[in-house]
């Protein structure tokens, strides 16, 4: 039986750090494109600073919105050491990973108890599963809570997800805010997005 | 910008992506849903951000947060007696909390129609344990609804409210958190505004509403007669559905998530087993289960948590003499954690190796550990478990409560030793100070919990005079489950009222010694401590400040949020690490040759850590050089 086409996203970060947003831009703009999505993001606690993670699955012949271990074609990560884990537990063999390199320290390290993850770490376990690694890093970014359209603006760069377009994401920008922020987060998608 | 208030009030079809909780407020506007009550908890609370979308004014029905689970349940009941169709939602353990009156709800006649939605979380999510709710179904004669996904979540509230009008009888909706939580495109009908009075119709000339003795038994009667009756509803309704793969050997009976788990696993795979997904879970259609057994040599029951299924299907096969063999858990593990895709590969590898392959683990080059949620930066109760760390000895006893502060229970503070559940802090503590002269028992409490299931245990620590000490964390609101308010805020969903002052209750209450003091106050509050466990009988310490998440979130959205950060002064630090290690703001981090230095992503420059360092190398940055 050939397999239908499915793509299967996962979203790894910080409380914190704007990874609702993201999945939220990314399930309104594939839905702009026509595909059939079913997502799913961590809810629950309000404090900050524990890992939060988000599904994403475009496709046919698609049910849960979870995603089975080792099996996303993407992980998409917010810092590194949840990137690494993204890797390890969800990417499949040949994925891609896309994320942003910055860190927030775990306890263990503030604790001296353990050591930050490191780009080499990175490289390592995602050339073990021989995938292609996409870091993103933005210099003059002022307000660091836009690295999530960042790492957006990248994807679409990159042509990650050939089937939804630069157009696609505006709409789905337009869906969800207003005024100034809505200014903001459309000019610096724009700007990556050529 | 999309407005989901004007989405969710729509006449005309519509269509839109939602989670489970949103999709069902568009599906309690559209059923004519009149009085809807909650306690927050998850996976629930999203529900009534959904609702708030609706303004007041244009809200159809009434909703509010009660002051726990119980008192929803009953504000929801006495509505319907009266004739309201009405809806109390909450989280699994707040099934525990409602269950004195929810016991009884199917002996009474339910003129509006009642439902009752109850978020389970298979997994602790969030959540104390894993229970299994199917199991007050069966203890109180009430039928359940079961979907699995938020288009069935809309749907499944619908009929629910029907029959439930119909038959004037309860009906539980049963989710569970990626149910809740899951997103897709939901179809929405188009649906006309019911026309509503306001008149009470509780009457109890013909109908009686009180059990007492002898009086429970016609009750009983009814109840067992309507739930038995459900059952050709249930035979008959198309909320349970086949998949008919042609298999004539092998077939699976299931429910809920573990049926769209259970779809992904066998999407590429040859000779599929034949699906039943029973959408009505208690009671069960036992006509179509029967013939699903008969049609088939084996047949696996794919159910998360416990056997309740299992033992069902069991014994009606036993009855009617069916020979198919089937086949419940396999182990203890089969009891335990959500079924994601992944966990139903597991088990059913298991139950038919050939059919489904097992899942190879991976050894990963270098461990990541977890991540667990943290207290915020510039939390109160840091600087709370902080200061009170300092007061105590290592011997004493520390009891936690459920809230963001149940987090004191991790490195580094360590406080908070033992917990049970919501308000049990007070008397779990009583009981540990009882044949106890050596170690002081001090246990904490959040505002929002007290007022909930607090009280009971701070009247009996007054009442029978007992010796501990309880720190109430006050950070006016109810943080964890997102920021809602309680009866000391002020406010309650809908409007601004008269705060209850905790303090002046105590006092009220008789309690002798009762100390406020902000957290902030570091050295105070430890000197306070530090009184309060040495005086005999109940003390109270409210160690107060406000939810920085929820401060510094309205600032910014007011345009009032002072961007200060701190910063270290590297050449006065003495690489001491009091800040990183002890008071563990998650702002500060270090370096590999031990320099600490300040995350400016994180800080809000609160400045409660620069009392913290012994050399006075933080300051705030304007001001460098140690300033306080
Ligand atoms: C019976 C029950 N209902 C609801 C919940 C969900 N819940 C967890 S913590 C919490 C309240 C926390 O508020 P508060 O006591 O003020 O502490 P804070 O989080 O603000 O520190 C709630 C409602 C629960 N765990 N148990
Ligand atoms: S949400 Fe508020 S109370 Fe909870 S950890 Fe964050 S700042 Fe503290
Ligand atoms: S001021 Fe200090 S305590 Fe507050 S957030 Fe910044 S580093 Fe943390």
């Amino acid at each position: 039986m050939a397999n239908k086409k499915r793509t299967n996203i996962y979203m790894i970060g910080v409380g914190g750090q704007g990874i609702g947003l993201l999945s939220e831009v990314l399930i309104r703009a594939a839905d702009y494109a026509e595909l059939n999505v079913r997502g799913v993001d961590t809810h629950g606690l309000a404090q900050r600073g524990g890992t939060v993670q988000s599904q994403l699955r475009i496709g046919e012949g698609i049910y849960s919105p979870l995603i089975q271990k080792n099996s996303a074609d993407i992980v998409i990560a917010l810092e590194r050491t949840e990137a690494l884990r993204g890797i390890q537990n969800y990417l499949k063999e040949k994925g891609t990973v896309i994320y942003y390199n910055t860190s927030w320290q775990t306890l263990d390290v503030r604790l001296e108890n353990s050591e930050e993850v490191s780009v080499n770490d990175i490289n390592r376990a995602a050339k073990k599963l021989d995938a292609e690694i996409i870091k993103v890093y933005k210099e003059d970014l002022k307000e660091t809570r836009m690295q999530n359209v960042v790492l957006l603006g990248e994807i679409v760069q990159n042509n990650i997800l050939p089937e939804i377009k630069r157009q696609h994401y505006i709409n789905a920008l337009q869906d969800l805010m207003t005024g100034d922020k809505l200014d903001k987060n459309i000019a610096l998608f724009k700007s990556l997005v050529k | 910008m999309k407005s989901l208030g004007e989405i969710l009030l729509r006449k005309d079809e519509t269509s839109e992506i939602v989670i489970g909780n949103t999709a069902l407020v568009r599906a309690m506007i559209e059923a004519g849903t009149r009085v809807v009550t909650s306690y927050p908890g998850s996976p629930m609370p999203e529900t009534a951000e959904a609702i708030r979308s609706i303004s007041k004014e244009q809200r159809p029905f009434y909703f509010e947060f009660s002051t726990n689970e119980k008192v929803a349940t009953e504000i929801a009941f006495g509505a319907s007696v009266n004739g309201h169709l009405s809806t109390v939602f909450f989280k699994s353990v707040g099934l525990n909390v409602a269950a004195d009156s929810f016991v009884q709800l199917a002996l009474m006649k339910l003129k509006g129609g009642m439902v009752v939605v109850i978020g389970d979380d298979p997994g602790a999510n969030s959540s104390q344990n894993e229970q299994d709710n199917r199991h007050y179904a069966h203890l109180s004669y009430i039928p359940v609804f079961e979907p699995s996904n938020p288009q069935e979540v809309y749907e499944y509230y619908k009929e629910a409210a029907k029959l439930s009008q119909e038959k004037e009888m309860p009906v539980i909706l049963r989710l569970s958190t990626h149910v809740c939580h899951a997103k897709q495109k939901v179809n929405f009908s188009s649906y006309k505004q019911q026309e509503f009075d306001s008149k009470p119709r509780f009457s109890s000339e013909n109908e009686n509403y009180v059990p007492i003795t002898s009086k429970v038994f016609p009750m009983k009667r009814r109840a067992l007669k309507r739930i038995k009756d459900f059952k050709s509803y249930s035979n008959k309704s198309d909320l349970n559905k086949i998949i008919d793969n042609g298999n004539k050997d092998k077939g699976i009976i299931t429910m809920g998530v573990p049926y769209l788990s259970l779809r992904d696993v066998m999407e590429d795979m040859d000779n599929k087993p034949d699906i039943l997904k029973l959408g009505i879970i208690y009671p069960l259609p036992e006509d179509v289960i029967m013939e699903f057994l008969k049609e088939h040599k084996e047949v696996k029951i794919l159910e998360e948590l416990d056997n309740v299924l299992e033992k069902d299907i069991k014994a009606l096969a036993f009855e009617e003499n069916i020979e198919t063999e089937i086949i419940g858990k396999k182990d203890i593990d089969d009891w335990i954690n959500e079924y994601t895709p992944d966990k139903v590969q597991d088990v059913m590898s298991k139950t038919w190796p050939s059919l489904f392959k097992k899942i190879n683990s991976k050894n990963h080059e270098k461990n990541v550990e977890n991540r667990p949620a943290q207290l915020c930066p510039g939390c109160g109760h840091r600087s709370a478990f902080y200061a009170i760390k300092k007061a105590l000895s290592e011997e004493d006893i520390t009891v936690a409560d459920i809230g963001c502060h149940t987090l004191g229970f991790l490195p580094p503070y360590e406080m908070g030793e033992v917990l049970l559940s919501m308000g049990h802090s007070t008397s779990t503590g009583t009981g540990l100070s009882l044949f106890n002269d050596s170690r002081k028992v001090v246990s904490f409490l959040g505002d929002s919990t007290m007022f909930h299931a607090g009280l009971p245990g701070i009247v009996n620590a007054i009442f029978n005079d007992h010796n501990l000490t309880l720190v109430i964390m006050e950070n006016g609101t109810t943080a964890m489950t997102g920021h809602q308010n309680h009866p000391g805020t002020g406010s309650n969903f809908n409007e601004e009222v008269q705060p209850i002052p905790i303090k002046e209750m105590l006092k009220g209450f008789g309690v002798k010694n009762v100390y406020e003091i902000d957290t902030y106050a570091q050295t105070k509050l430890k000197e306070v401590m530090e009184k309060a466990v040495e005086e005999d009988g109940f003390s109270v310490v409210i160690a107060t400040h406000p939810c920085m998440l929820k401060f510094t979130r309205e600032a910014r959205s007011k345009g009032a949020y002072k961007d200060n950060k701190v910063e270290i002064d590297q050449e006065v630090c003495h690489q001491i690490h009091e800040c990183v290690k002890e008071f563990g703001c998650p702002s500060f981090s270090i370096t590999e040759e031990g320099k600490v230095f300040v995350n400016k992503d994180l800080c809000i420059g609160d400045g409660s850590c620069i009392q913290t360092c012994p050399v006075d190398a933080i300051g705030l940055e304007q001001s460098n050089g140690g300033n306080k």
